[in-house]
């Protein structure tokens, strides 16, 4: 009985705890299906997009650069297929053995292989590392044959930039290389498309317009497993192409340019004295652009880096020079425009036992005997130095500082087109006070007005001058990328409206000028410098008399200038050695400036050779090739012109 | 009195076994186990090969056995029920000098046709085991020292074995069950106060004599965001896939987190977790539902027995059984640190599901020879 009551008892124990169980379990149980009602319902959304995010990943595709051609629509920088072969970090097992056996297939060297391991310590476990970006085919076969021995080894068929008229254009168009930190830092353009591998303008056009040349990089879409291994794909946007660009440049005269200047050291500019089209902007020495597109070689770099006549310095805009006798013209202009004398004024050129005297200090005529008594446009046409320091001295250093500005000397042509652009030196009172902190001796007026002393210009700039000079004095626009916007017959009308506009009495006066607006105070004074430079070219005793065409559609006007590079001392000029006599860094740069054709004027030239002597001598017959071919193409150049405009 | 006319009750007709059989629960057991089979299938993307194959071989067999063990007479667990405690303690024991090693711990003993895990089977012997210890003891004593000390020890010995092999899960389950027991039997709750107080001032000692791994899953337990890709991976994973397959699931087969392999274990303990991702809330729900009918039925059958051994054996293996499931579910939805446990019937394993067999086949014994009143 009490065994009974016992167990009843026991029976009720177990029966009441029981139920305690139950009770935790069915809260337990609420508690799993409230955080599964959490995540399942409230949170899906969430999960659902970390879900995707874990499911797909994407790839960026690299996007291909805007082809960049000449006026006349010939490619001068293009794209090319190039094997190469990529290696995922994520898929090799043993890198160091991976490189082993790439090493045995593709011929890699040693400061190769340093530098992969280099970018291998920079780059992330999934990326993809580029172990060779141009592979010749031999390899390229090679490396497929052993493909299956090489784990995350991927042989890939890219782009990539080529030029194919090598040294002619690396000056105007620059060349292309792998994007620094820096390059993703200041270009947002390369920053929101990179990806790795992408290949950035490093300088000229490539440089400037890269945010139009590089295009829109592509996006793959795949679905992926847990170690990153693409299932399938899902999407592709596909990459967008760069921007092509059609440049201002006539290949055929560039390339003229480049092989006169073969050799020596020097540029050559041709201008369209209306559109400011930039036909020609040649540099000597060159180098190979497409050097560079793959990390050019430490040998080839210093080979490039040690030439004694600078190959990389962009001489027509970043080379400084002093302008010699080129300044004339501008001179003489001056003096006319502010009738500080008339075309009538004479000055006796005695040779160099009488030299110009001032102040005790004296001033030679590059001429021994003299020219005798010479009258402005004989000066200019014989380049008469006594003549131009008495014509400097009455107009004094300010009045001639203003009109060299206006006409183009003294501030960058292409803007900030190329970073390297300098300004130059147009010197004044003022300049010299706030530069130099000294004050203005007539003495150095006197050899700025033959282009000496201070002074410095880029050949681009003394283009430019001429143009401005021989299209009856307007300001132009100069550019090197094709613009719809100017249109060489609204530029024509413009000009001649600005013709039959009264000058008003400012224009003396130091402004800010538009484009296609004056330049002039009086035409007269204008016509008589040009039919000076006229007879520079074509008359007996003009300094390039000797460069002239004698056929009547090639005629041009110049003008010689000899740019000296130190100091002619009393024994120099007792030796009065020849070229060859002096060491190479002491002799002169030879210079011309020209426009032609001379009664309808339409281009402007400068020729510049460094070191190169007289510039009747050396540069002034450059010029007479160069005009042939430049008015031979003039009629092609206004075919082309037209179709743009009708394209437009 | 009462004595004799228990004992002239034992004899049953064949008939009477089969009438006495609980077929709801059977049906039950075999529908979780079909759906195992799918998700097991599913593991392999749709791929009837090794794991489905020896899923499917397993089940049948066990179930099989589970039925078996249905008909044996209930009065011999009782007999043998120290038996059996000894067997599986010898068992673990083997394990330390003859154990298979695999990512770290020893758990297996390697035996032909499969690999035991002892400490699974432990899970029902420490059941079986307190079962019959508390069937004899009367209410008034279970208070005592002596008899309060017997079951500590009893429960200590196979859970330091565990834990040393090392496996936290299995030996936390073990330890929840045994406490189950001791719990019905109608221990003072004084007692689970105080222990409870002792476990958590000398936490701080059990946490350094924690393997790293095992401290750095608690760790990350409580912020999975601490190391994503290393040990709060599979935290985080387990949440995306559940999470994102919402109310209906993402359709048989068609799991992305699985089939993409972002799962870890996905077949034994992220099992749940994937069958949640391919058939949502809505699947998850009649999951749990079925399990909590699985209990419900066992703890009916506790209630019809007369025998205290029939009937602590049947409440505590439900509430055993419930433990196994609420750790598993819990552990994978974020609720509870990754301690490794399977969940019944749906995980790939062969000795849990040998385990669970075994106990379901015991709890239907107790059905059959339910006026069983065993000698007391």
């Amino acid at each position: 009985m009490i065994k009974k009551i016992g167990n009843l008892n026991k029976n009720k124990i177990i029966s009441r705890r029981l139920f305690v169980l139950v009770a935790a379990k069915v809260g337990l149980l609420g508690i799993v299906t409230s955080r599964l009602y959490n995540l399942q319902i409230s949170q899906k959304e969430k999960y659902e997009v970390l879900s995707d995010k874990n499911r797909i990943r994407e790839w960026k595709t690299p996007p291909q650069r805007g082809i960049i051609t000449d006026y006349f629509n010939n490619i001068i920088a293009d794209n090319q297929r190039v094997y190469q072969v990529h290696l995922s970090l994520e898929e090799v097992s043993n890198f160091n053995n991976s490189i082993f056996k790439l090493k045995n297939i593709i011929s890699l060297k040693e400061d190769e292989i340093k530098k992969i391991y280099e970018r291998k310590e920079k780059s992330k476990p999934w990326d993809t590392l580029i172990i060779s970006e141009n592979l010749s085919w031999k390899e390229f076969s090679k490396l497929n044959l052993y493909l299956h021995e090489l784990d995350g080894a991927k042989p890939v068929l890219s782009t990539s930039r080529y030029y194919p008229y090598s040294n002619d254009l690396v000056h105007v168009v620059g060349y292309v290389g792998d994007a620094t930190t820096q390059d993703i830092q200041n270009k947002k353009k390369i920053e929101e498309n990179f990806v790795p591998g992408l290949k950035v303008g490093k300088i000229g056009i490539e440089n400037s317009k890269d945010t139009d040349l590089i295009g829109n990089h592509g996006i793959k879409r795949y679905e992926v497993n847990a170690s990153g291994k693409k299932i399938s794909e899902i999407s592709y946007n596909k990459e967008t192409q760069g921007e092509n660009l059609r440049t201002t440049i006539d290949l055929e005269i560039q390339q003229l340019a480049q092989e006169l200047l073969k050799n020596q050291a020097g540029s050559i500019c041709v201008m369209d004295i209306y559109t400011g089209e930039v036909i020609t902007m040649a540099s000597s020495p060159t180098y190979d652009p497409n050097k560079f597109t793959h990390g050019i070689s430490a040998k080839d770099w210093n080979e490039i880096k040690n030439n004694k006549l600078r190959p990389l310095l962009n001489k027509s805009l970043a080379g400084l020079y002093s302008p010699g006798s080129t300044i004339k013209p501008l001179v003489a202009l001056a003096a006319l425009e502010y009738g500080i004398i008339d075309t009538k004024f004479k000055v006796n050129c005695k040779g160099h036992d009488h030299p110009y005297e001032l102040y005790g200090e004296r001033y030679h005529c590059w001429k021994k005997n003299g020219h005798g008594w010479m009258s402005m446009r004989n000066a200019i046409k014989q380049s008469c130095d006594i003549y131009f320091y008495e014509v400097a001295r009455l107009l004094g250093v300010d009045k001639l500082s203003l009109i060299a500005k206006r006409y183009g000397l003294g501030s960058k042509v292409l803007e900030d087109f190329y970073p390297e652009e300098k300004k130059g030196i147009v010197p004044s009172t003022k300049w010299k006070k706030q530069v130099l902190e000294q004050s203005w001796y007539l003495g150095e007026t006197v050899i700025t007005g033959i282009g000496q002393g201070y002074i410095q210009t880029t050949p681009l700039q003394l283009c430019l001058m001429t143009a401005q000079l021989a299209n009856g004095g307007y300001k132009i626009k100069p550019n090197l990328i094709y613009d719809k916007e100017i249109d060489l017959d609204i530029i024509k009308s413009k000009i001649e409206s600005e013709k039959n506009k009264s000058v008003s009495q400012n224009i003396l006066k130091d402004h800010e000028f538009k484009y296609y607006e004056r330049l002039h105070r009086n035409p007269k004074n204008l016509k008589f410098v040009l039919d000076a430079m006229y007879g520079s070219t074509n008359e007996q005793f003009g300094t390039s008399f000797r460069s002239r065409h004698k056929e009547d559609k090639y005629k041009f006007a110049g003008k010689t200038g000899t740019s000296q590079v130190k100091r002619i001392t009393d024994q120099d000029r007792e030796l009065d050695l020849d070229l060859e006599e002096i060491e190479y860094k002491s002799r002169d740069h030879a210079l011309f400036i020209a426009f032609a054709p001379y009664d309808k004027p339409r281009y402007s030239l400068s020729v510049l050779i460094e070191h190169g002597g007289s510039g009747s001598k050396a540069a002034a017959p450059l010029a007479n090739k160069l005009i042939k071919k430049i008015l031979d193409r003039h009629e092609l150049r206004e075919k082309i012109r037209k179709d743009l405009k009708n394209i437009a | 009195m009462i004595l004799s006319t228990s004992l002239n009750s034992t004899s049953y007709s064949f008939i009477d076994k089969l009438k006495a059989v609980d077929y709801f629960l059977i049906i039950i057991v075999a529908i979780i186990g079909s759906i195992s089979v799918f998700s097991i299938y599913s593991t392999e993307s749709g791929n009837f090969s090794y794991y489905t194959k020896n899923h499917l071989t397993r089940f049948l067999v066990f179930f099989f056995m589970f039925l078996v063990v249905s008909f044996v007479r209930v009065s011999f667990w009782y007999k043998q029920a120290y038996i059996f405690y000894i067997l599986g303690i010898l068992l673990l024991l083997l394990v330390i000098f003859f154990g298979i090693s695999a990512s770290g711990s020893k758990r297996w003993i390697n035996f032909f046709i499969m690999n035991l895990q002892p400490s699974e089977l432990m899970k029902i012997a420490i059941i079986v085991c307190f079962a019959r210890y508390y069937h004899r003891i009367q209410s008034s004593d279970i208070q005592s020292y002596k008899y309060l000390l017997q079951p500590i020890i009893l429960l200590l010995i196979p859970c330091y074995l565990v834990i040393t092999q090392p496996d936290l899960g299995t030996a936390i389950l073990i330890a929840g069950s045994g406490l189950a027991i001791i719990w019905l039997a109608g221990l003072n709750l004084k007692y689970f106060i105080y222990s409870g107080l002792i476990l958590l001032v000398s936490l701080p000692f059990v946490i350094s004599i924690l393997k790293p791994y095992q401290k750095s899953r608690i760790l990350t337990f409580f912020n999975p965001d601490r190391d994503p890709l290393g040990a709060g991976y599979q935290i985080i994973q387990s949440k995306i896939a559940i999470g994102s397959g919402g109310l209906l699931g993402k359709g048989f087969l068609q799991g992305t987190q699985s089939y993409l392999e972002f799962l870890p274990e996905k077949h034994t303990d992220f099992i749940f977790t994937l069958f949640s991702e391919e058939f949502g809330f809505v699947g998850s729900m009649i999951l749990i539902l079925l399990y909590a009918l699985l209990i419900y039925r066992i703890i009916r059958i506790g209630f019809s027995s007369r025998s205290f051994f029939a009937k602590l054996y049947c409440f505590g293996f439900a509430s055993a059984l419930f433990l196994y499931i609420f750790v598993n579910i819990a552990m994978v939805v974020g609720l509870l640190p990754i301690v490794g446990a399977p969940l019944p019937i749906m995980s790939y394993g062969g000795s849990s599901m040998l385990s669970i067999m075994l106990g379901l086949g015991i709890v239907m014994s107790c059905k059959i020879y339910s006026r069983d009143p065993i000698g007391n």
